[in-house]
């Protein structure tokens, strides 16, 4: 990322076709567009399932990549980049856009642009369209929803637009898959394409880009300039990097912003006379469907109402519908461990299989229901634009604690997961509070720790109901999503009091049209986060699984000598081998290495109501929070041969001083409390640096919210035992 | 000085001159330019942000940022 500034500035000029030989078989395209022109969907059918989604190196904006192929020749890679308004980028996001634009060398750098452009916001659409095409790079322009012309009455004279232009037209539509096979053509001939740029760059004010051009006289004058410009727009993230062109940045900050302004004007100018001779909006219809639900959904009242009603719906899918794969998942689980016990011959081996790996797999299966459900309804909302609606009715209530009504959103993800919500705190201009957004998110109740919660609950809590309707374990667990919340919002409350950031209060939503969902996109969505979270996470917890199941399979010293050591400290009882058994693997387990580690944590957890194993399980926590689960399965496993669930060998633990139980409701409302404050996620941690970039705000969260949750989980037991 | 944040619910006006240095570029790119049209399509529970069609855009802005933008009702 960083090379290709340097490297454009030192680039001759030179035709932008010319770096791909082969490319009669292999064109790259770039599929660019505003946000909700549709652009992800015209994606989904160009390439079908034919996709992948990774990350841009070293950012976490995802990067999402298909193939499809024409008949005979040519495999066409198509680029989705992140949605801009323009190439005046102002997130991370939006300047993948510009930095692969910019950057010939880069492999991905499109032979032909695709700009998606949505038919009722043509206006605004073809402002970044003028843009790319003014990088001399040949575009095509699809404008979507054409479904939609004749409904709203819209004519649109292609021929003479894209004269105007200069470019090549294809009017489709995503919903009813319409004119695709147009727009595949004209990928394919993308060679005839014009590069003449829309606007001349040096009009927008003659004098400094005379200057410019003396000062690089090989460049592009309109490359030149989004360069320098990139640096005033984009925030405090990505300075550093601009220092070498900064140099020559003899213009002031704020006389750039008018010459950016003086920019977006001629732009418009061009795209207005263009417009006014092609296109013809009859507006007599204008009170529509947009309108009418506006009205409701953004109601003082009922606005509220029905935004608490879908939050009350997910978690009721969340919670409800997810319970009956989940406990498939897990009594499967259970089994297939017995099964590899008696059915593989016994060795070192056979045991990391059925207690390390396949208990470690077990933790992350039991995941994806949940998941697909929360993303399921999530994309929902988005793909509607009922986002923006919520957005909308919430901005004035979130600012008075600090955030802004876009924190939404990124707090609703984290019921899912705090990465992709930290992530989603993009699009908060506010850089303070973008901040405290990512600082508090991570609060709110993401899905790793609901079978903490679900298996301590369904310990602790009795299986009553309140009212004769409401399960108490029910309530506990709404509970536990509301204590989340609240804390997520309290600290933002005192963060803007405690951080002395000034930073100006700007915010721009776009409200746009309400649709409905494509099914296919929602299922691409799911099975696309699904499949992140399963290999992202999935890696981490198998891994520490089998690390866990090492450490508590071997040992130092006396561990080796187990069987001897039993035999004589039980010399004159008459055990049973079975009984036999279970002394040596509780006293292998004890003298194992995790024992050992286990033992010397113990001082810290006992005060909180916890013993050795669940200090182990708090502490490999500290990588994901869903390990929790799974480390104690691994423990218990090891600990006890029986064919059991995870949550009855919980219930059989005993508390080895106090006797009773070792879940009893102290202990239980102790670690919940833990697990709803503390920072275990090493992950969300390492995006927080990202996002942040910087060492300083995930070190804070991790030893404040760690503090907060050891002090809270200690008056809680004190009080409760 | 008459703003955007003047209207009332279904008024409209066309923007005057206001400074790039406190209205950002972004809202700008969205259409709010000098002599575009705007009217207020909505207003949210406590009086703020306001819902606003620019020149054909559909976008909700704060109060703050609307009392910056210079308007002429119309």
């Amino acid at each position: 990322m960083k090379s290709s500034k340097a490297s454009i500035l030192l680039e001759p000029k030179s035709p932008v076709i010319e770096r791909s030989l082969n490319m009669a078989k292999h064109i790259n395209v770039a599929l660019i567009g505003n946000p909700n022109t549709g652009k992800t969907s015209v994606f989904n059918r160009l390439t079908g399932m034919n996709q992948k989604v990774g990350n841009y190196p070293g950012i976490t904006v995802e990067k999402k990549q298909g193939v499809f192929k024409f008949g005979r020749a040519s495999k066409v890679h198509l680029l989705d980049l992140p949605g801009t308004y323009s190439l005046n980028a102002s997130s991370i996001d939006e300047n993948v856009v510009i930095e692969l634009l910019l950057n010939k060398n880069d492999k991905d750098f499109p032979d032909v642009a695709v700009v998606v452009a949505d038919i009722e916001n043509l206006k605004r659409n073809l402002l970044l369209f003028t843009q790319i095409k003014d990088l001399g790079i040949p575009t095509i322009l699809a404008i979507n929803m054409a479904d939609r012309m004749k409904r709203k009455a819209i004519s649109l004279d292609v021929e003479l637009l894209e004269e105007k232009l200069n470019t090549k037209i294809a009017l489709i539509s995503s919903r009813k898959n319409v004119g695709f096979d147009y727009l595949k053509q004209l990928i394919e001939d993308y060679k005839h394409l014009s590069t003449k740029p829309s606007l001349n760059a040096s009009n927008i004010s003659p004098e400094y880009f005379d200057r410019l051009r003396k000062a690089f006289p090989n460049q592009d004058l309109y490359k030149l300039w989004l360069v320098i410009t990139q640096d005033v727009n984009f925030g405090k993230l990505d300075r550093k990097e601009l220092k070498g062109v900064a140099s020559f940045q003899t213009e002031s900050v704020s006389n750039l912003k008018r010459l950016q302004q003086k920019e977006t004007v001629a732009r418009y100018q061009f795209i207005n006379e263009t417009l006014k001779e092609t296109l013809h909006i009859d507006s007599a219809n204008a009170k529509d469907l947009r309108s009418r639900l506006d009205r409701v959904l953004t109601h003082k009242i009922w606005g509220y109402v029905i935004f608490f009603g879908i939050l009350l719906l997910i978690f009721q899918a969340i919670f409800d519908w997810s319970a009956y794969p989940m406990d498939f998942i897990d009594s499967t689980f259970a089994s297939m461990s017995e099964w590899a016990k008696n059915t593989l011959p016994p060795g070192d081996f056979s045991n990391l299989i059925a207690e390390g790996i396949i208990p470690g797999l077990g933790g992350i299966v039991i995941f994806i229901p949940q998941i697909a459900f929360l993303f399921l309804f999530i994309s929902i909302l988005e793909e509607t634009g009922y986002m923006s609606r919520v957005v909308f009715l919430m901005d004035r209530i979130m600012r008075r604690f600090g955030l802004s009504g876009k924190s939404i959103v990124p707090l609703v993800a984290g019921t899912a997961c705090a990465i992709p919500a930290i992530m989603a705190t993009r699009n908060i201009e506010n850089w303070k509070e973008r901040l405290i957004t990512i600082l508090v998110t991570p609060f709110t109740t993401c899905s790793a720790r609901l079978p903490v919660y679900l298996i301590i609950i369904s310990l602790v809590i009795p299986d009553d109901r309140v009212l004769g309707i409401f399960s108490l374990q029910g309530l506990t667990l709404m509970f536990m999503y509301i204590l989340g919340f609240a804390a997520a919002i309290l600290s933002a409350y005192l963060l803007d009091k405690i951080l002395k950031i000034r930073s100006k209060s700007f915010f721009v939503v776009e409200m746009p049209n309400y649709k409905i969902p494509l099914p296919k996109n929602v299922l691409i969505t799911v099975v696309e986060k699904t499949k992140a979270f399963v290999y992202g996470a999935g890696k981490i917890i198998l891994a520490i699984s089998v690390i866990l199941w090492v450490l508590a399979s071997y040992g130092p010293g006396d561990f080796n000598n187990a069987e001897t050591i039993v035999q004589e400290r039980y010399a004159q009882q008459n055990l049973s081998d079975e009984e036999f058994e279970m002394h040596v693997d509780s006293y292998k387990l004890e003298n194992s290495y995790i024992g050992h580690v286990g033992h010397a944590i113990e001082p810290a957890v006992r005060p909180l109501g916890y013993d050795w194993k669940i200090g182990i399980a708090l502490i490999s926590s500290f990588a994901a929070r869903e390990v929790f689960v799974g480390t104690l399965a691994t423990i218990y496993s090891v600990g006890s041969e029986d064919e059991q669930t995870i949550k009855s060998r919980m219930a059989a633990e005993r508390n080895p001083i106090l006797g009773g139980p070792l879940f009893n409701f102290a202990s239980g409302v102790s670690l919940l409390l833990f697990y709803a404050f503390a920072m275990q996620c090493m992950s969300t941690l390492a995006i927080v640096k990202r996002e942040t970039n910087s060492w300083k705000w995930p070190l804070w969260q991790l030893v404040v919210m760690s503090a907060i949750a050891y002090v809270v989980a200690l008056a809680a037991y004190q009080l409760l035992k | 000085m008459v703003t955007i944040a003047s209207l009332k619910k279904g008024q409209r006006g066309i923007i005057k001159e206001f400074s790039v240095d406190v209205v950002p570029l972004k809202l700008l790119e969205m259409g709010c330019l000098p002599g575009n049209e705007v009217s207020l399509v909505q207003i949210a529970p406590f009086n703020d942000p306001l819902y606003l069609n620019i020149n054909g855009s559909h976008l909700a802005i704060r109060k703050e940022t609307a009392s910056m933008i210079e308007i002429e009702i119309i």
